[in-house]
């Protein structure tokens, strides 16, 4: 992800024309990247260790006994957030805040809308590591978007 | 059938776009919607995520086609 980000900054916006096409290009970029480091990946690191319950990093949203802190609100308007530029900046921004490993399973599941079982099988990793990584990936989003966008 | 807390529907709200959900799970998590609007919310935002994913992708797209 943060490759792709690089690799995208690296050639700067001389490359291309006008701005508009620079999103296009980068989620090119992004698709490519992404599908490379899943063939790097499948060769030289098959499995990492890995803790099945390890949503311990959301934990602080609930009480002891699993109930919200806080109870998430309503966004307001996110079906017009999409049609604004600075929205999809934001989204963009978030997601490459997330760790590289998270971000390349989400946007495999999101972007190159691949199912989690192909997903599991190019990385070596168990179904449930997959929900687990996405089930992250969507929290930390969540989360992230709501502080930049919709409770600005 | 136990209820769910937030954490967990949280879990299989997320899982519910990966995997079919088995039949108590279903059961459990519509008992637990009905009754939390946090996580009604929380719902709403995972679908939300969806959409705005694939926006992201096609943005540029569509700029081109126009």
């Amino acid at each position: 992800m943060q490759e792709a980000l690089l690799a995208a900054l690296a050639a700067g916006e001389t490359a291309f024309g006008g701005r508009s096409n620079l999103r296009t290009w980068l989620t090119g970029i992004l698709k490519h990247k992404i599908v490379d480091a899943i063939r790097r990946q499948s060769r030289e690191r098959p499995a990492q260790e890995f803790d099945p319950q390890g949503e311990t990093e959301f934990d602080s949203l609930f009480d002891g006994r699993g109930h919200w802190q806080e109870m998430p609100d309503a966004w307001q308007q996110p079906e017009g957030a999409l049609q604004q530029k600075q929205f999809l900046a934001a989204l963009e921004a978030c997601l490459a805040a997330l760790p590289e490993r998270t971000a390349r399973v989400f946007m495999m599941r999101e972007h190159l809308g691949l199912e989690t079982a192909e997903i599991c099988k190019e990385l070596g990793v168990s179904a449930t590591h997959c929900w687990v990584m996405l089930h992250r990936a969507r929290m930390a989003l969540r989360l992230c978007l709501e502080m930049n966008w919709f409770k600005r | 059938m136990t209820l769910l807390s937030c954490k967990e529907a949280t879990r299989l709200l997320s899982q519910r776009e990966d995997r079919k959900l088995a039949f108590g799970e279903r059961v459990a998590l519509r008992v637990h919607l009905a009754i939390c609007n946090g996580c009604r919310n929380v719902n709403a935002q995972f679908k939300f995520l969806r959409l705005a994913v694939r926006t992201l992708s096609s943005d540029g797209n569509e700029e081109n086609a126009a």
